[in-house]
């Protein structure tokens, strides 16, 4: 198996040179604490500056509106419980949706065992927010809301903007998270523009490393700490920052930002490439948004008629060399049924036999032409299997 | 004080003409098991083999309790053959439980040398054990603790406390079996169920990719190696069986399935029990658990095979199986959601009573000698030992 068409993106990418470059440099050359007192420290403190500097300006904010965490997940759940357990005095009732990711639902599921009121937002077959269920349960009570901009499985795209009008006409106590990570560096996102308080990205969903991410906290909002003992990010996020992977944040932000329009582009052809390929595969059909303007350009997630289980369609590509996931990656380690998809409504062969492709600009459309031709083969041999 | 850890070994000691062979493979064994701490002699005299104790009493006896064939063990301290040094050893095991309670002394002297008699020891040391502690009483009835003096040549042995091992005969006594190794719950529990009747195993597991995953074939691998912490090192063969399946798929009646199935493992098991001189072939079956485990089915699956089918759990309900599988370790492994994805090759109705002469005949859709000889020459073999 030589050839490697990696189309899981959305699961973890592959990190830029200039990312790997740059952060070797930080280990080997630059490790210093930038605590420290001495000129190493001091040298370490200006890369988090200038990372600080970059995820700053990518995201149209100040710089110290930008909190580095240990990824994602932790950012989300600091996002969730920093902003619920900060203004509980002012009401108990907290909103998000049914599709977002683990490290959002579980994070609202602790809520609701401490006494929080959650709703869940339904959404309609192609993954979109019922705006008419967020305005009716909008509350002077409602202290917080968290909704994802791009959901992981089908590419969904949130008007967020419809959504942060809504929210701040009904109520002027509640914060607004967007969960960012699937978006930010591939669909122009801008907390101010939007009028959210907190943002949370990820370095490795954009070709940076594992094990870092940031939290956008909008100037002059408190949320409580979430890891304490120490004075780093401004006391808001205790522990000795991860020098290295936040260089690495900051170019792979860097690389982003610089080629949003021209990668952006490449995706959309891309997938393109894959949606009028997938009608000569016979049976195929597409689960979320079918309107382009609501489904981001990275993800589609798609399924065939006589095919009842991802999960082998999965193995069978893979034997070809071709790498996608069943739900989201998580997921299909514990075949567990993606929650994303039966909030969809959907069942049967589009619910258990989905995968999901998740392109990067680097993919090349060669690679698209041969997932299609496999899949194809493949898609046939397990139908006359299945018989 | 010097310590040994006092092996016993009941059944072998029966053995007659054969206890040479069977001392001696315990004894290869054990060594195996505790190859990896600091080199000692392991001492046999007696029917009793006697391991030295460094500071690693707890590590011995871990691995130690794992050997088939060791029917308990005693940590013992070893003394000079002197009354009053006896007497002393025992106070300070005596001292070592907290709590107090009823005692007694019973001596053994193989060692007919020493001065006084068995029970005159047991007299002594009794009273004396009496006078200098506390909160001890005698009851030669019903003691809660028995201190074992046994006066060998080379010294006295004293212990109190008996550790009930596994029993058994030694792995490799009887023979090498061939272990069908399916990553479920029922097959690792067979396997060691033979080592226990001294079968030196090796492991045998059928592979589907993309059928099923990777991950399910990494199962096996790490359920080998836990097993194998009983028996020393294991060979794991792994046969790719991808192929056969989609032949009798595409051309045998539904059915069948999955008695050809059975019957094409069996084929391949029987020529690598030639291949690899093992002597019979062990199985997780249990009678009725599932349309292949009923007597019909098995009379029909056997007839490819002239090596014994041995199936240690054939009477065994699943809970007893469990019950098993949580003894030796191998239930959390085994319960990993990894197992078999591949629904595309169990039938809804599958015979539960076939007949031999419909399967011959179905089977003749197949061209078995190819399919097998292509099977094998795919199948990879890897050693696995304990660490």
């Amino acid at each position: 198996m030589n050839k490697i068409v990696y189309l899981d993106n959305s699961a973890t990418t592959r990190c830029l040179d200039d990312v790997v470059v740059a952060m070797s440099d930080a280990l080997q050359n630059c490790y210093g604490n930038p605590s420290s007192m001495h000129s190493m420290g001091l040298e370490a403190e200006r890369l988090l500056k200038t990372s600080r500097k970059t995820i700053a300006e990518a995201l149209r904010v100040g710089e110290h509106e930008i909190f580095f965490t240990s990824g994602g997940t932790e950012a989300n759940n600091w996002a969730i419980w920093g902003s619920a357990y900060q203004r509980k005095g002012r009401g108990r009732h907290v909103i998000t949706t049914g599709i977002e990711h683990a490290s959002v639902l579980k994070s609202f599921q602790r809520l609701a065992e401490d006494g929080f009121k959650v709703s869940f937002l339904q959404v309609n077959e192609e993954g979109i927010v019922d705006e008419r269920q967020l305005e009716d349960i909008l509350t002077n009570e409602s202290i917080f809301i968290s909704i994802m901009s791009v959901n992981n499985e089908t590419g969904t795209i949130q008007s967020i903007s419809k959504l942060v009008k809504i929210i701040r006409s009904k109520t002027p106590n509640a914060l607004i998270h967007v969960d960012a990570i699937q978006c930010f560096g591939k669909i122009e996102i801008y907390p101010r523009e939007l009028d959210v308080d907190l943002l949370s990205i990820s370095a490795h969903k954009i070709h940076g490393p594992k094990g870092i991410g940031a939290l956008y906290i909008r100037k002059g909002v408190l949320i409580k700490p979430f890891l304490i003992g120490g004075e780093q990010e401004a006391c808001y996020r205790a522990g000795t920052e991860n020098v290295p992977g936040i260089v690495g944040l900051g170019a792979a932000v860097a690389a982003a930002k610089k080629e949003l329009t021209a990668n952006k582009k490449k995706l959309e052809l891309l997938k393109e490439r894959i949606i009028n390929g997938l009608s000569e595969v016979g049976g195929a059909h597409i689960n979320g948004p079918v309107n382009a303007q609501q489904a981001a350009p990275h993800i589609v997630n798609m399924w065939f008629e006589g095919i009842h289980r991802g999960e082998v369609l999965l193995h069978s590509l893979e034997v070809e060399g071709i790498y996608v996931s069943t739900g989201s990656a998580c997921h299909s380690r514990r075949e567990e049924a993606s929650h994303v998809l039966k909030e969809l409504g959907l069942t049967g062969e589009a619910f258990t036999g989905a995968i999901r492709v998740s392109l990067s600009h680097l993919n090349q459309e060669e690679e698209i032409d041969y997932f299609l031709h496999k899949l194809k083969e493949v898609v046939s041999e397990l139908r006359e299997l299945a018989g | 004080m010097r310590k040994v850890l006092l092996i016993r070994y009941g059944e072998i000691s029966l053995k007659g003409k054969n206890r040479h062979q069977f001392e001696n493979r315990l004894m290869q064994n054990m060594k195996g098991s505790i190859g990896d701490l600091a080199p000692r002699r392991i001492e046999l005299a007696y029917g009793r083999m006697y391991i030295p104790i460094l500071d690693d009493a707890e590590a011995v006896i871990e691995r130690v309790k794992k050997v088939f064939g060791i029917v308990s063990v005693s940590v013992a301290s070893v003394s000079k053959l002197d009354l009053d040094a006896i007497c002393s050893v025992a106070l300070k095991q005596l001292n070592d439980i907290t709590g107090g309670g009823s005692f007694k002394v019973e001596t053994q002297r193989p060692n007919k040398n020493f001065p006084l008699k068995s029970p005159q020891v047991s007299r002594e040391a009794g009273g004396y054990l009496l006078e200098k502690t506390e909160g001890w009483s005698v009851d030669v009835h019903h003691p809660d603790v028995v201190v074992n003096i046994e006066l060998r040549s080379e010294g006295a042995y004293v212990y109190t406390e008996k550790i009930p091992c596994l029993g058994g005969l030694p792995v490799g006594t009887t023979g090498r079996g061939l272990l069908l190794l399916s990553g479920g719950i029922d097959s690792p529990v067979a396997g060691w169920m033979g080592m226990k009747r001294g079968l030196e195993i090796i492991g045998l597991h059928f592979y589907s990719f993309p059928f099923t995953s990777e991950r399910s074939k990494e199962k096996v691998i790490d359920l080998a190696q836990k097993i194998s912490t009983y028996g020393g090192p294991i060979k794991l063969y792994i046969n790719h069986f991808t192929e056969i399946q989609k032949a009798i798929r595409k051309h045998c009646p539904e059915q069948y399935y999955v008695t050809i199935m059975r019957r094409m493992m069996f084929r391949i098991a029987d020529t690598i029990c030639g291949q690899a001189q093992a002597k019979a072939i062990l199985t997780g079956e249990s009678l009725g658990q599932v349309a292949s485990q009923t007597l019909e089915s098995m009379a029909v699956i056997n007839e490819v095979t002239k090596i014994p089918v041995l199936r240690p759990l054939i009477t065994f309900d699943k809970l007893e199986i469990i019950e098993y599988a949580k003894k030796i370790d191998t239930y959390e492994l085994s319960i990993l959601p990894y197992e078999d994805c591949c629904t595309i090759f169990v039938p809804k109705h599958p015979a539960i009573r076939p007949k031999l002469g419909p399967v011959q005949e179905a089977e003749q859709a197949l061209d078995i000698e190819k399919l097998i000889a292509e099977s094998l020459e795919k199948t990879e073999v890897l050693e696995l030992s304990p660490r």
